[in-house]
């Protein structure tokens, strides 16, 4: 396989994760904007949902004050804003278009559908009543896409390769949510057990969609350590940390086999894992929540650095 | 779909008529769209140079076929098979003794000050002395037993994938079709190109040779082209910044690191192969690829200069070539051709252009010609003109009377003109599809088939017998 053929099938595989998480959301954030808060603008919720989504920097630069179609249009098809929802599937199917022959039809046909389907909606189509129903529509396209290749692909490097980047992307898309949410709910625990706090507890878990099982794995309400513990270290949870890291380790391992070796970014995982494996939430909040997460981001991205190189992704 | 003499429907097509006139209008139109859509999803686009976005169109599909008989088919296939083999031994002279120049034969600066002339090949000695490997011929049809050659396309020809495609696309529209006509099989075309490649690798390998097919990438308008058959020989689709010479060899980068290459496919123009030879600003080839070429240490499919063949202004010498070569005389005819370079030549165009189609000697695509039937007078003014100042840019040909096939428009079913590209592969032997692509002119009257000029395709049809 030719580096730069892992290179886009890398990123095609987290332009595609990261479509889905905007999306995510950007549901979330709409659910919370509607509710009615105290103290502060009800737009203030966007702020949160443009930080998890690592956009507010490019948000402000266009944008003075924060308003909902604003933000919606700046993360759905903004063409200056890199992770807008728009700007994925372009990346994703210019990428997918390169590697045309690695992809199976099924892959080709549900990326190419989806590009073709999002650059028919326009900005203006999207009112209140019909985001839900794009918001739905961008994550069942992720879902399509991801399902074709689970079930037509080789499991060979095409594979390794695509795994590595849904992770990592994943991986970092949850770290990100955990560290801006969790600050912003935290100095009101005096306000746990109301309502809104609730919503706002839920949202975490919803915007991983984590709300239904999170009662069903731990048979309790929304609990602060446990809700980051779930994110971070329970591995039945398939957008956790640690959920990602497995699926990394087992991709790199194939790769590790079918091409004969193992290199630096074998072990900066296998390190990584380590820590998502033996780690506990006590500890985690002894040391710092914020600290862990930023490590945890620090390492995904070296991660990622040092399969880029150990592949000659850049020849 | 019939013959002129007004006798009917001919043999070849009584069965699909038979079908076709049980057909609804409205359904056909239907699996028309159907079909678009088909061709849209699985992305068979080609692109529009300069823009990125709204860069990919599709060539209109006629869900029509075009059909040939069996003994029509034989017929062609040997006349492509004589004019292959001997297109390829004209390469070899000219590029080594060059016995046809001096046998007189063909004027010395017709080859040597020509463009597609690549001094840097002579002496060259590509494996079993092939320079042309594909070789796409355009063919028109004038009446029930006149085939004329338009074109040898001996570069780097291209539509190979639609005739795959559109057989794909009718098979799985009109299965019932299939099963009523016994239509010869298309499918083996990327085995065979795999094996023509494999069979031309450098001699002294002491392994199975590995290939690549050489893009200049997606926004290529051949692109998808070029990625469907390297997905279908199963070899790696590399553009020129994958691929490096080092230690002497070609190599390609992988993700284990650098893995070298014996034959590249190479489907980008001579100019841009190598920017220490050709072209200095190439940056879709790559540097000292010449060099391993000459040395024999990989094999480029097609190989450079093999344009030589297929210049319009050698063109009209080739029957003379394939008597020079075959000792025969040509199974399949040239259309007449004036060469404006010759002084009688150019003063019988002058005094005929409203019945001659003119054409610029290095023009495709179907750009920079004059139809003189359809043309206004203003045009054939212009012409006039450009004919006086550069006569050696162009040629001329008389205006055939184009076969037609029944083809789906607005109104209904209606006769448009047609040609046939035949895709030969030349190797350890000649390859020949049965099938090929079929371009059709979809505006009424008109004799422009180009993609490029609002021309669309149809499946070609061979039956066995």
């Amino acid at each position: 396989m030719l580096g730069r053929t892992a290179n886009d099938l890398y990123w095609l595989a987290r332009y595609v994760e990261r479509a889905e998480n905007i999306a995510r959301l950007i549901e979330v954030g709409y659910r919370i904007a509607l509710l009615p808060r105290e103290g502060e603008g009800y737009n203030e919720e966007w702020r949160y949902t443009l930080a998890s989504a690592g956009c507010a920097d490019g948000y402000f630069a266009k944008h003075d004050n924060l308003n909902t179609r604003d933000v919606i249009n700046y993360l759905l098809f903004d063409c200056s804003n890199r992770s807008s929802v728009q700007s994925c599937l372009k990346a994703a199917r210019r990428s997918g278009r390169a590697q045309r022959i690695a992809l199976t039809r099924d892959m080709w046909e549900a990326l190419n559908d989806a590009w073709i389907e999002f650059s028919n909606i326009k900005p203006t189509d999207v009112t209140a009543n019909e985001l839900p129903k794009i918001l739905d529509w961008i994550r069942s396209r992720s879902a399509l896409y991801r399902g074709a290749m689970l079930n037509t692909i080789l499991r060979d490097s095409t594979y390794f390769f695509s795994q590595i980047g849904t992770f990592l992307e994943r991986a970092d898309n949850t770290a990100r949510i955990l560290d801006v949410k969790y600050y912003v709910l935290l100095p009101e625990v005096e306000m746990v057990g109301s309502g809104v706090d609730n919503v706002q507890w839920g949202a975490i878990l919803r915007s991983v969609s984590a709300h239904r099982s999170y009662r069903w794995v731990y048979k309790q309400n929304y609990r602060p350590w446990r809700i980051a513990e779930y994110l971070i270290f329970h591995k039945a949870m398939p957008r956790s940390l640690g959920a990602c890291y497995d699926h990394i380790m087992t991709s790199l391992d194939g790769l590790g086999q079918s091409c004969g070796a193992r290199y630096t970014c074998h072990e900066t995982a296998l390190e990584t894992a380590h820590l998502l494996s033996e780690g506990d939430i006590d500890a985690v909040f002894r040391s710092g929540l914020h600290e862990f997460l930023q490590d945890f981001i620090t390492r995904n991205n070296r991660f990622g650095c040092e399969v880029a190189e150990a592949y000659h992704f850049n020849g | 779909m019939n013959g002129n003499g007004g006798q009917g429907v001919r043999s070849p097509y009584s069965a699909f008529a038979e079908w076709l006139g049980t057909q609804k209008l409205e359904a056909l139109k239907r699996k028309s769209v159907e079909a678009e859509t088909l061709f849209r999803r699985t992305g068979i686009t080609f692109s529009v140079y300069g823009s990125e976005d709204a860069g990919e169109r599709l060539i209109p599909f006629d869900i029509i076929p075009r059909i040939l008989s069996a003994s029509e088919w034989r017929r062609l296939t040997v006349g492509i098979e004589q004019r292959v083999r001997a297109l390829n031994a004209f390469m070899y002279d000219i590029y080594h003794r060059q016995e046809i120049i001096k046998a007189g034969r063909i004027p010395e600066e017709l080859v040597i000050s020509n463009s597609a002339f690549i001094p840097e090949m002579v002496g060259a000695k590509p494996p079993l002395g092939i320079y042309s490997h594909v070789i796409g011929i355009d063919i028109v049809r004038t009446s029930e037993k006149d085939f004329f050659v338009l074109e040898d396309n001996t570069r780097t020809p291209s539509g190979v994938s639609y005739m795959l495609e559109n057989r794909e696309t009718m098979m799985h529209m009109f299965p019932d079709l299939f099963a009523k006509i016994r239509v010869a099989s298309v499918e083996n075309y990327p085995e065979n190109l795999l094996k023509t490649l494999e069979s031309v690798a450098p001699r002294d390998l002491d392994r199975e040779p590995t290939i690549a097919l050489l893009t200049p990438g997606p926004f290529n308008s051949a692109y998808y082209e070029h990625s469907f058959l390297a997905d279908q020989m199963g070899v790696e689709l590399v553009e020129g910044q994958d691929l490096v010479v080092l230690d002497g060899v070609l190599q390609m980068k992988t993700i284990l690191g650098p893995t070298q290459v014996d034959v590249l496919y190479r489907r980008i123009d001579d100019e841009f192969l190598d920017p220490l030879v050709f072209r200095p600003d190439s940056v879709l080839g790559v540097s000292g690829l010449f060099d391993l070429y000459r040395g024999g240490r990989v094999t480029i499919v097609n190989a450079p200069g093999a344009g030589i063949a297929d210049d319009k202004a050698i063109y009209s010498y080739i029957p003379e070539i394939i008597q020079f070569y075959t000792g025969r005389a040509p199974i399949l005819q040239n259309v007449p051709t004036y060469n404006c370079r010759k002084a009688e030549d150019l003063a019988y165009v002058l005094e005929h252009l409203p019945e001659l189609v003119i054409k610029e000697v290095h023009g495709s695509g179907g750009y920079g010609m004059l139809i003189g039937p359809t043309a206004s007078k203003d045009e054939i003014d212009t012409f006039r003109m450009k004919l006086q100042a550069h006569p050696d840019n162009y040629i001329a040909q008389p205006t055939l009377a184009l076969s037609t096939c029944p083809t789906l428009v607005e109104a209904g079913v209606a006769p448009r003109h047609l040609d046939l590209r035949p895709f030969a592969l030349f190797g350890d032997q000649v390859r020949i599809t049965p099938g090929g692509l079929t371009r059709v002119a979809l505006k009424q009257g008109s004799l422009v088939v180009n993609s490029s000029q609002g021309g669309g395709t149809k499946d070609t049809w061979v039956l066995q017998d």
